[in-house]
């Protein structure tokens, strides 16, 4: 086994090096980004936006190692098989330095064990799934976004300050849901032993059955609710439970209900009250975000999503991935991405070394309606770090590799 | 549940079933009539929802802005429809069956891309009815106006549909045309007109029912799929052409997935319908209300027989994928490895549908089950790779045993969709069996063992286990066992007649067909290292046969050719273009207008063509 893993790396590396010797140095250095950009274009649109604005800022700066960046960008269909294809030819055909991208979790984590195959650095975009980080957790591949993980629990202290003792439960039935569900109830009975969970719904994705399920929900008598929904199934759950009343008198969490991507669509029919993470770029006043609002606004003409933040800061992890590095070698890379601090417009985040997540935060607040447009109000931001359970837990979840 | 939840959990049913039922009976006039099976339905159903969301906002929020942008939605539909079938469908009436499919399936295509173009990424999310905004309290329970308004829509439409086609000249061709085209042609009917118009009111009724979904559903770009594989199961179900059967059949489904919701079994509502479809093709093989379906005389003629490739062809072939590695590089192993998987899950496909006359729209299940068999055996039994490259087809045999032995009691379109039902619980329960196969993330870490991790000697590896398959296959159809699949297909009944037991060979020829799609599926398992439910997925399905048409279902190299061309057109473009879906489909419309026999079929008519002047001129 050893041995084998010794060859394998002895070629990974000659790969690599025989990759990264380009014929001219002033050719920019090519950075392979795969995304489902026709299954998830209401993210992936914005997002796509975010990165061309930091390519076009990191190489005004005159780019990294003396050299330009460049992102080759590929669509993989939503699909693992085609993004580790995609990844073949980025890798070996387009010679990209290491890889970035990916939206949903079933690709993220099948391109993550690609890139631990190839010994290739991967900085995952999007993917909120906990195991990319942590049970199926390599070497290779870091994370910037927020989890499900952490975004649940940055909702925890809200919950349990409301002393609400029937809950019931709406998710997506795949693992974002699954993965949300579970960690809200186990962190809520933490703080409030006594919560009881009295209905728990899980819709397909995208087909949500509205009606029947805030029926079945409302049957249920709840003094509160946690939901996971978002994009079109959100839509159809808050016109429906609205019409039918199951909002009255009941608190309503929604996971990533704040995102304008979710939040924008719904008009004036915005849930008032609601508590959500997202994205409140109309409010936050920082000087990091108000540099990055203002130089989207005027490259774009047309306000960010959180798609834009996590495009732009994807890409300045990866210039700054290189530029500690000081190299394009692999284990170099993956060294210096660990501990790696970068300037994101939400603040700096670092990408932990102990298990490749970033601490990047995100903005808890409940949803308002100003001027017939869904908004956060009462928002603060909190910290990614603050969101991460113990670090001896997390060492107890993830593969010692 | 308490009563009043009852009473409420069958009307959210019945709601939910109208728009259903809508667009199922356009879906089964158009069949009935033309005997298209039109994937693009669903995008119709999505264009209607988008086109009356725009008119909104033109004509206003108001009652008359509302139902006006909601009967213009659904007549522009309607012209979509006629500009369809004048530019595309009308030119290959005369191809092999399903051949329109592919039409069809590139129209999809197509349209996805021009609704993400004209109307942007994000869900757009309409009003509520101006006037039916409300809810009424029925037993303490609130149940919004407009959804009672839906549940009266559904009969009333069927009654409209009712009068329109037994108490008008044009219902009377419109059923006769149904039971026998032919004969309607020969007494002098202008076909094309009545194929139009038919697809026109198709078309009208798919465009009313998303358009009337504007206060229930945002618009959004998934819609489509979503919609059509619903349709076809109430098609199906209700028994085609029936559209007192369809209203039944959207009913049951409706009613049965709110009763999962209320009773708590929401994660039921995933792969209820299917459930219901299996069970009632088993229990009915021609649905609640459908009869055995009229041959159409047009496409009685048996296919040709198959003609063998000669060997010299073949080496030919063999000779230059074996030197593909030392000369071109490695990407281009990469995407022929998936070729090659493809070829022989387009092959095996192939072997049930050309020769033994079964179609498949599951056929995604042996292919996936193989792949999950192979990464289970791999992964969580620790076997060795190469043993779970071994068993792993056997596993995906095993399922063709149990699968195939329902299907083949089946015939022609109630066949397909049986075998799409199995498929369909397949994937839920892929999807949803955790502790097994990793649930919706899928299974990483499936790596071929030391010999085989390089590439090339992985794409060799590929190549000779594909290529056995495929030659296997082959070889098979030019057998005594071949032959029998034959006479099954072209003349059941003298088959019958002379001692064959067709059935029980159709079943034979289903578990070997599943076996090595099964084998494709455990190769192309490992050559990704990951794999997900998507492999088990219609998606993966529709693939296979959207390559065995494009090659030519009546022709043995065919499918192999059409599952190079889809792979590698759908990687080159998605390369090239933003709008690459639109491209592929515009691609796939310009080969199905010039060779209506695919493109192996239409080579091989050029070629004879040919021949003649070739001589001429020795």
């Amino acid at each position: 086994m050893l041995t084998r893993n010794r060859l394998l790396a002895g070629a990974g590396a000659l790969a690599a090096f025989a990759f990264t010797v380009p014929a001219g140095a002033e050719e920019p250095i090519k950075i392979g980004e795969l995304n489902s950009y026709k299954v998830f274009s209401a993210f992936l649109d914005p997002y796509k936006k975010g990165m061309e604005l930091a390519v076009e800022e990191v190489n005004a700066a005159g780019g990294v190692l003396g050299r330009k960046i460049e992102i080759v960008s590929r669509d993989d269909n939503g699909n693992p098989a085609d993004a580790v294809r995609a990844g073949e030819e980025l890798l070996t055909r387009e010679k990209v330095a290491f890889l970035i991208g990916t939206f949903p979790s079933n690709v993220g984590l099948a391109v993550a064990d690609f890139a631990k195959q190839k010994k290739t650095l991967f900085i995952a975009a999007e993917p909120l799934t906990d195991k990319i980080v942590w049970d199926a957790g390599n070497a290779y591949t870091f994370r910037l976004r927020t989890s499900t993980y952490m975004q649940t629990a940055m909702l925890i202290p809200d919950a349990a300050k409301l002393k609400k003792k029937r809950w019931a439960i709406v998710y997506p039935n795949y693992e974002y849901g699954q993965s949300a569900t579970a960690a809200f109830k186990k962190l809520l009975k933490e703080k409030q032993p006594d919560v009881e969970f009295v209905a728990e719904q899980a819709p397909p994705l995208g087909k949500i059955d509205a009606g029947a399920v805030a029926q079945a929900l409302a049957d249920a008598k709840p003094d509160a609710i946690f939901s996971s929904l978002f994009g079109a199934d959100l839509a159809k759950f808050v016109r429906e439970g609205t019409q039918r009343g199951l909002f009255k008198g009941v608190e309503v969490f929604d996971l990533l209900g704040g995102e304008p991507e979710y939040l924008d669509p719904l008009k004036d029919e915005a849930p008032v009250g609601w508590y959500v993470t997202g994205y409140p770029w109309y409010d936050i006043k920082t000087a990091e975000h108000k540099k990055f609002l203002d130089a989207y606004q005027a490259k774009f003409k047309d306000y960010p999503r959180l798609g834009s933040v996590v495009g732009y800061s994807t890409v300045m992890s990866a210039a700054a991935a290189i530029k500690k590095a000081g190299a394009l070698d692999q284990e170099k890379l993956v060294a210096a991405m660990a501990g790696l601090q970068v300037g994101t417009p939400f603040g700096t985040v670092t990408y932990r070394a102990l298990d490749h997540q970033s601490t990047m935060g995100a903005y808890v607040g409940r949803i308002g309606l100003k001027d017939g447009k869904g908004i956060m109000t009462d928002w603060h931001f909190v910290d990614g770090k603050d969101a991460l359970p113990s670090d001896a837990d997390v060492k107890k979840m993830r593969p010692a590799n | 549940m308490s009563l009043p939840s009852i009473l409420i959990q069958l009307l959210n049913g019945l709601a939910s079933a109208s728009s259903l039922f809508l667009v199922s009976a356009g879906l089964s006039l158009i069949f009935g009539v033309t005997r298209i099976v039109n994937f693009a339905h669903g995008s119709l159903y999505m264009l209607g929802l988008y086109v009356a969301y725009s008119l909104i906002e033109m004509l206003g929020r108001t009652p008359l802005g509302f139902w006006g942008a909601v009967a213009l939605a659904a007549l522009a539909v309607g012209l979509v429809g006629i500009v369809i079938e004048v530019l595309v469908l009308r030119r290959i009436y005369r191809a092999p069956e399903l051949f329109q499919l592919l039409a069809t399936f590139a129209i999809v295509l197509v349209i996805k891309d021009a609704a993400l173009f004209a109307w942007g990424p994000e869900d757009l999310v309409g009003p509520r009815a101006p006037g039916l905004s409300g809810a009424v309290e029925i037993l303490g329970k609130r149940i919004p106006v407009y959804d009672l308004l839906l549940i009266a829509i559904g009969p009333l439409v069927l009654a409209v549909m009712h009068l329109l086609l037994r108490r008008t000249r044009w219902g009377a061709l419109v059923r006769a045309a149904t039971q026998d085209r032919e004969m309607v042609g020969a007494l002098g009917v202008d076909q094309a007109w009545l194929f139009t118009s038919v697809f026109f009111v198709g078309s009208v009724l798919a465009g009313l029912g998303g358009a009337l979904q504007i206060p229930r559903e945002p618009a959004n770009l998934d819609l489509d799929l979503s919609v059509i594989t619903d349709a076809f199961v109430v098609t199906v179900v209700g028994g085609l052409g029936s559209l007192g059967g369809a209203l039944l059949a959207a009913v049951l489904i409706g009613v049965a997935k709110a009763f999962c919701i209320g009773l708590g079994f929401s994660k039921l509502t995933l792969v209820a319908e299917f459930v219901i479809m299996g069970v009632v093709l088993v229990a009915r093989p021609y649905g609640l209300f459908g009869k055995p379906q009229a041959v159409a005389r047009a496409a009685g003629d048996a296919p040709p027989p198959l003609s063998p490739p000669r060997w010299t062809f073949s080496v030919a072939w063999i000779a230059l994928f074996a030197v593909v590695p030392l000369v071109a590089d490695q990407y281009v192993s990469v995407v022929l490895i998936d070729i090659a998987c493809f070829a022989l899950f387009a092959a095996s496909l192939h072997f049930i549908m050309g020769p033994a006359g079964m179609v498949s729209f599951g056929h995604a299940a042996y292919f996936g089950l193989g792949a999950y068999a192979g990464a289970v055996l791999f992964k969580k039994a620790g076997l060795p790779m190469e043993a779970a490259l071994v068993l792993a087809p056997l596993c995906a045999g095993l399922f063709a045993v149990v699968y195939g032995w329902f299907c083949v009691r089946l015939s022609g379109v109630y066949l397909a969709m049986l075998t799409l039902a199995f498929a369909q619980i397949s994937w839920s329960i892929v999807f949803q069996w955790d502790s097994v196969t990793d649930g919706s993330n899928g299974m990483v870490g499936i790596w071929p063992a030391a010999w085989l991790a390089d590439k090339n000697v992985y794409y060799y590896v590929t190549l000779a286990l594909c290529g056995a398959g495929i030659a296997f296959l082959w070889r098979v159809l030019f057998s005594p066992f071949g032959y029998v699949l034959r006479a099954g297909r072209d003349s059941p009944l003298r088959a019958e007649a002379i001692g064959i037991d067709v059935r029980g060979f159709q079943w034979a020829a289903f578990v070997l067909a599943g076996t090595l799609a099964g084998l494709a599926g455990a190769v192309f398992a490992f050559s990704k290292g990951s794999i997900s439910p998507s492999v088990v997925s219609i998606g993966q399905s529709t693939d296979g046969l959207v390559m065995v048409l494009l090659g030519g279902v009546h022709t043995l190299v065919g499918p192999v050719v059409g599952a190079a061309a889809f792979t590698w057109l759908r990687d080159v473009l998605a390369r090239e273009t933003d709008f690459w879906r639109a491209g592929l489909g515009f691609v796939i419309l310009l080969i199905v207008l010039l060779f209506p026999q695919g493109l192996v079929g239409g080579l091989k008519a050029l070629v004879a063509r040919w021949k003649p002047s070739w001589k001429g001129q020795a």
